[in-house]
């Protein structure tokens, strides 16, 4: 819970990992170069005082997470998103068990979120069946771009990504966590293309598609299918950090995303561990539109902030909110842009 | 490869020169502006370049175009005998590089990964810079012409714009991907060239906005990452010419 100025805030991170890319776990010289490019957002993104010594990058553990997330970051609740990169890791990148563990542990806190691949054939599907009655699966985090063999991605509208989605709806795994990557099988199209999420968002109206980093680098892309799929929401993970160094870049992709896509279908997260929660908490509660950017963004309200920083992503995972804490959904159109009279430019001047 | 060998050896400047028409196509910026040229030598006609990204990561069907781009512009240049690109530090850097030393091309780069070719991702690329760099210049106009109604945007020509840099950074782009530049060409038009209905003008307007606002924010992120990844790389940056905050 965070309080500003009387105000009480309900904070759930939607996207955190428990990770460990020490060098005993690096299978290759890309194990190395994937946890290099993450400090490397690390160091770009954060403030000087939040930044941390690589070593301390490569693994945390579950104490620290908990003291990060929870004792220093505000969280009420923080759903697990893993990465499996099994070929980059030895015992892959998101520790499965630690997290599950930690998760049991601290059910009113946690709730983790396992993945799938569907290139694993009927062997993951079996798989799959057994994770979700196991782990009670409530969601899975997929990266489109886990090398796999020969393979170095996949789309969701491949034909066994489906068999895996109607696995999905017979399990009750509703919420279906997308991060787009730089690979794609074949590499002849563009690897973050978030067209595959439109198609599977219409066949599958019962399934939840939370699109991570908005998209990006697709941000128009994703904005456009989103606005199309009234069952397509938006994780602000990666998109975070641009409030403390690029913050009029933070402010067209918030305005963006409020008018595509609308103040109940974004969700706020960390991303931990590339970035720890409580200062994020702190300077959205505190952002505003500059000035010079009301013609085209009107202000963002305190209710907006509530929603994104927690009551959605609560809703989607029926995570308990105290009653004065909630928020009735906007009166705002299940499909096409949210703030109809805010499109035009010229008339808002 | 280049076998004029009576032309005068070129120098760091002529490929450096060579190398501002490659651009990144995701960024719509050439890879000397954005400090993506590593090193260049020179021993008469040979010339040897090397290219760094922000990431190992960074996507490598672009990698590859940026690099075998390079190779293309640097073997057009008077007095090149011999090239050598390299990519360095990517995580597919062997497979390009064995790619471009060997000219294998595309397929013959990636084989099993890759099916035809890269025309249609280069396409994309080049429409999404053409609807970044209308979006510029109208919403430049809009803001010049206090009164001008968002929806006359539909009949506004390119005689109506002013004879300025974001006008010249539409004019290439709208060449790029086939688009007249006759004065009395419309301006707000899709990547077929056809325009708008008035009332179509502002949702038309907003998502060329959108696609702005993402190709700034990743060029932005890019560069700061190459900042990070190669301290002292800012130097070899030159600053966003184009682009409007």
């Amino acid at each position: 819970m965070y309080t500003k100025d009387g105000e009480r805030y309900f904070i759930v991170d939607a996207h955190i990992a428990l990770w460990d890319a020490r060098p005993e776990n690096q299978r290759n010289i890309h194990g190395k170069q994937f946890i290099d490019c993450f400090y490397d957002y690390h160091s770009n993104l954060s403030p000087d005082s939040e930044k941390w010594p690589y070593e301390e990058y490569l693994y945390q553990g579950g104490e620290r997470l908990m003291r990060d997330v929870f004792e220093h970051g505000y969280v009420d609740h923080a759903i697990f998103q893993p990465a499996h990169l099994g070929e980059f890791y030895v015992n892959g990148f998101g520790q499965t068990e630690e997290a599950f563990a930690l998760a049991r542990a601290n059910p009113e806190r946690l709730t983790y979120n396992h993945h799938f691949d569907p290139r694993n054939g009927e062997a993951g599907l079996d798989r799959l069946r057994a994770d979700a009655e196991r782990m009670n699966l409530k969601g899975v985090k997929l990266y489109t771009a886990e090398w796999h063999g020969e393979s170095r991605g996949y789309k969701l509208s491949d034909p066994w990504a489906y068999r895996y989605f109607e696995a999905c709806r017979e399990l009750g795994i509703t919420n279906i966590h997308v991060h787009k990557g730089p690979t794609i099988r074949p590499l002849d199209r563009d690897a973050f293309d978030v067209a595959d999420i439109d198609h599977v968002a219409s066949d599958f109206t019962d399934l939840n598609f939370v699109v991570e980093h908005v998209g990006l680098p697709r941000l128009e892309d994703f904005c456009w299918i989103a606005t199309q799929e009234p069952n397509v929401h938006g994780g602000l993970a990666v998109a975070m950090p641009f409030i403390h160094t690029r913050p009029r870049y933070f402010a067209q992709i918030m305005g963006e995303l409020l008018y595509w896509v609308g103040e109940d279908r974004i969700q706020f997260s960390s991303d931990y561990a590339l970035w720890t929660p409580r200062w994020l908490v702190e300077a959205f509660v505190d952002f505003q539109i500059p000035d010079d950017m009301s013609a085209e963004y009107g202000p963002i309200t305190t209710a907006q902030k509530k929603k994104i920083l927690g009551l959605n992503a609560a809703k989607m995972y029926g995570i308990e909110v105290p009653e004065e804490l909630r928020l009735p959904d906007a009166g705002e159109p299940a499909v096409g842009p949210r703030e109809p009279g805010r499109a035009d430019l010229a008339a808002a001047r | 490869m280049s076998t004029l060998t009576h032309a005068p050896a070129p120098t760091e400047a002529d490929v450096r020169r060579a190398l501002d028409a490659v651009l990144d196509p995701e960024l719509d910026q050439p890879v000397t502006d954005l400090g993506f040229v590593r090193s260049v030598a020179l021993d008469g006609g040979r010339v040897e370049v090397h290219l760094r990204l922000p990431t190992s990561f960074c996507s490598p069907n672009f990698a590859y175009l940026m690099a075998s781009d390079s190779k293309d512009a640097l073997a057009a240049l008077p007095g090149v005998t011999h090239v050598v690109v390299e990519l360095d530090d990517h995580h597919d850097s062997a497979i390009i590089n064995a790619g471009l030393a060997a000219d294998a091309g595309y397929r013959g780069t990636f084989r099993h990964e890759a099916e035809e070719d890269l025309d249609e991702l280069r396409e994309t690329f080049r429409r999404k810079a053409h609807t970044a760099a209308m979006e510029r210049a109208l919403t430049a106009l809009l803001r010049e012409r206090p009164d001008l109604p968002e929806a006359e945007l539909a009949g506004i020509h390119l005689w109506d714009l002013p004879g300025d840099a974001t006008t010249a950074a539409l004019l290439r782009r709208r060449a790029a991907v086939g688009l007249s530049n006759a004065a009395d060409a419309l301006v707000l038009v899709d990547h077929d060239g056809v325009g708008y209905a008035p009332e179509q003008v502002p949702l038309a307007l907003r998502r060329a906005r959108s696609t702005r606002i993402s190709v700034d924010g990743n060029a932005h992120f890019c560069r700061g990452l190459l900042r990070t990844r190669y301290p002292g790389s800012e130097k070899d940056q030159s600053p966003l010419k184009e682009h409007t905050p």
